[in-house]
């Protein structure tokens, strides 16, 4: 049995952030069903990377919304919404992600909802909160990242900013709000009330470097210090934690004693460099030296010498060779969902195991209002 | 009230992914003791993870460990044993992250807990699941990045590039909150315990479920621009652009469209849509020339009146003077035993509209041990 199996969530969010955390929630069990407009849906539907589209809608959208359900609804029109109102009677959970102001012009604000169902979980997702001068502000990933310092840890000090390349504040953000409802649902167990739940990406994107930020909030506010050595993995940690170039491929070398690596790659470091605080302070040039040796054997020469020492390292992969590799298959990480043409994508599971068991779902993502007839009549909404 | 008061969290993890995931709990109310070695304690206390140290102590502990209780003991003594066995059977929750195999060489396995507390969550957090080549291996972030094919979608077209953070860590001990959570939320109806498992490397994986997914789809590796990149997958003008005074964030708009907004004739002539992606390193160039001849506040003026999704690049100085961030309220002071203060951030939930912060600092190796043994253990023990 999944953990949240007889829970009914309300997705009426678009794009990412939130709809990742009903689809958290789906794969533990819960029924999730997409509030859309008729017809078109939601716009995260038109949103393709690669300009992949399945079926009409973007092969991002079903990688986000598959094990969930659509009613189509039109929130402006009267009728629809007394069979939305009806229908979050039923509800645990719903959520959103639409511009503070939104859901107050439509009436299905916290207390409007509140007052039809006191037990529910009301979960919002915002850019930057909702208040202060960047509340209306377009909450999108790049934008949030770029505001929130993210940008100055990654790469060569010389490159300028340089982003996470995937949608690191969204991702963040709706794992910080399934957190969020979960919580708010044990407590309801104990209360019998429901809750307000509220995240933004700016603060989980904050919460993602809370570990930088304390450490930049008490060493008399030293911005960042990127290496200047291609590879560099980390601005706060010391040498040799980065990747390198070999004869015919790269190698990852984490922490650990620089003089016991130094000796394993034939670099002697113990004179030069006696003090921990050497380690980081010249952190460049010890790079530089450590990058010079370890150019001259193959990624495998190094991995079977470093490994046998003990020491902290891997190859550098592609997908090509991390989803063919054993390491990653014996992880069942890949699933089928089956489309209503009889043909399937493949795509990744929840990576949550309960009680040993790997949660799939086979259910692809919902075409607009696929489920509205049975909705209907299954809540006797009409 | 908090959402989770109440609740017990006996930890057993070290470093950063278990950790953030109670921190996580902690934040949300419950009670966190955290079991460490004597003399040495979590090893994130000392070694390697900064040279910035904070009342002797590394500030990534502090980060990490504020609001806990630390209780020392040694987990092979038979009495210290004994304690932590007292501790278990009152958990609601009971958590690790060694290597497979090292917990149950120590006895406090899930199958061993589940007998003396069989409604307990039990969490646990490895590198690269139990079985397969990899198990053994060290669940370290820069190794899980490099092994999950992650660092080809960061910087420009060239080399691997890591992000610069312990992404996989935190993304672990979110996952591992979820779990928990969820299957704390099933013990509230029936009662039932449940063994929750994550590994950093699902946890990564599922970090790239769209690239990946995308990969199965076309079996094409991702492909970064040659400058300016943000995002692999993504058309002109998706990046950040140096400016003659600072750096501009651009996530949207038609090339044409921005081409007459900033008037920059060169973009004009990209009226096919598909052109963004496929010409996308000569557009970006262009742009990137352009954009140097203005200003920061020219630039954002012109195309945040015409609703571009566009945003200045900011460092944590500049970020924190904003009045968008200060509104946030997403700094706090907490107060170690000793009288220590320091500055850190709170968790990002919020709920009823409150945010949720709480003033107890990391605690000293040890400190609640006697607290800790007088209320709970004796009381356990019948003393």
């Amino acid at each position: 049995m999944k953990p949240l199996e007889g829970l009914l969530v309300l997705e009426f969010a678009q794009f990412m952030a939130a709809p990742t955390a009903g689809l958290r929630l789906a794969d533990l069990g819960a029924r999730v069903i997409k509030i859309e407009r008729p017809i078109k849906g939601e716009s995260g539907r038109q949103i393709a990377i690669r300009n992949i589209f399945i079926d009409g809608d973007s092969l991002v959208f079903h990688t986000i919304n598959r094990n969930k359900e659509s009613y189509a609804a039109d929130l402006k029109n009267p009728e629809d919404l007394e069979r939305i109102k009806k229908l979050i009677q039923k509800a645990d959970i719903i959520t959103h992600n639409f511009r503070p102001g939104v859901m107050e012009k439509i009436g299905l604000d916290y207390a409007s909802v509140q007052a039809i169902n006191p037990r529910i979980i009301y979960g919002v997702v915002t850019g930057y909160g909702s208040s202060g001068p960047w509340a209306s502000r377009p909450g999108q990933d790049l934008l949030v990242q770029s505001l929130s310092g993210l940008t100055y840890l990654s790469d060569t000090a010389d490159a300028g900013p340089v982003p996470f390349g995937l949608a690191t504040a969204d991702m963040i953000c709706g794992a910080h709000f399934v957190q969020g409802l979960l919580a708010a649902l044990i407590k309801r167990a104990k209360t019998n009330t429901g809750a307000l739940v509220e995240v933004s990406l700016i603060e989980s994107v904050l919460d993602l470097q809370f570990e930088v930020l304390t450490t930049y909030l008490n060493d008399g506010g030293k911005l960042p210090q990127r290496s200047s050595v291609k590879g560099n993995g980390h601005a706060y940690l010391s040498a040799p934690y980065g990747i390198y170039k070999t004869k015919d491929n790269y190698l990852a070398l984490a922490m650990g004693d620089l003089h016991h690596i130094g000796n394993a790659i034939g670099c002697d470091l113990e004179e030069r460099y006696t003090q921990k605080n050497q380690w980081f302070e010249q952190r460049d040039e010890i790079m530089a030296l450590l990058a010079e040796k370890l150019k001259d054997k193959t990624t495998g020469e190094w991995l079977s010498k470093l490994e046998a020492d003990g020491i902290w390292c891997s190859e550098v992969f592609t997908y090509e060779q991390t989803l063919q590799h054993e390491g990653y298959r014996v992880l069942g990480m890949q699933q089928e969902v089956k489309l209503p043409d009889g043909g399937s994508l493949t795509t990744t599971r929840c990576p949550i195991r309960i009680n040993n068991n790997k949660l799939y779902s086979d259910v692809a993502a919902p075409k607009p209002g696929a489920q509205t007839e049975m909705i209907n009549h299954q809540f006797n909404l009409l | 009230m908090k959402p989770l008061e109440d609740y017990l969290i006996i930890d057993f993890s070290q470093f950063l992914s278990g950790p953030s995931a109670s921190l996580k709990l902690a934040d949300l109310g419950a009670r966190v003791i955290k079991i460490e070695k004597p003399g040495t304690g979590d090893i994130c206390r000392h070694l390697y993870t900064s040279n910035v140290i904070m009342n002797g102590e590394s500030s990534v502990f502090h980060a990490i460990n504020r609001n806990k209780e630390s209780f020392a003991a040694d987990i092979k003594s038979e009495v210290d044993k004994a304690q932590i066995w007292a501790l278990v059977k009152q958990a609601d929750v009971v958590m690790h992250n060694f290597r497979p195999g090292v917990i149950e060489r120590l006895g406090f396995d899930y199958e061993h807990v589940k007998q003396v507390n069989p409604s307990v969550i039990y969490g646990e957090i490895s590198g690269y699941g139990n079985e397969g080549p990899w198990k053994d291996k060290p669940g370290q972030d820069l190794l899980l990045q490099s092994l999950s094919g992650l660092t080809w979608l960061t910087g420009n077209a060239g080399s691997p590039v890591p992000m610069g953070l312990s992404i996989i860590d935190m993304l672990a001990g979110n996952h591992l909150a979820q779990g928990i959570l969820a299957c704390l939320f099933r013990r509230t109806i029936g009662g039932e315990g449940a063994l929750v498992q994550v590994s950093m490397l699902e946890s990564a994986i599922d970090f790239q479920f769209e690239a990946i997914t995308t990969y199965y789809y076309d079996g094409k590796l991702p492909e970064r621009s040659e400058h300016n990149n943000a995002h692999a997958y993504l058309g002109a003008p998706y990046g950040i652009y140096k400016t003659a005074n600072g750096y501009i964030a651009l996530a949207m708009g038609s090339i044409p469209q921005l081409g007459a907004l900033l008037s920059c004739d060169d973009l004009l002539g990209y009226a096919d849509g598909a052109e963004a992606f496929n010409k996308r390193d000569e557009i970006k160039a262009i742009l990137a020339a352009h954009l140097l001849k203005g200003t920061n506040e020219q630039w954002l003026g012109i195309l945040q009146a015409a609703d571009i999704w566009c945003a200045e690049v900011l460092a944590w100085d500049q970020l924190m003077q904003q009045e968008g961030f200060k509104v946030l309220d997403m700094l706090q002071e907490v107060n170690m035993s000793d009288g220590f203060k320091y500055q850190t951030t709170r968790s990002p939930i919020r709920i009823d509209g409150e945010v949720l912060k709480s003033a107890k600092g990391s605690p000293k190796l040890d400190e609640d041990n006697e607290h800790i043994i007088s209320q709970l253990i004796n009381r356990q023990h019948g003393k």
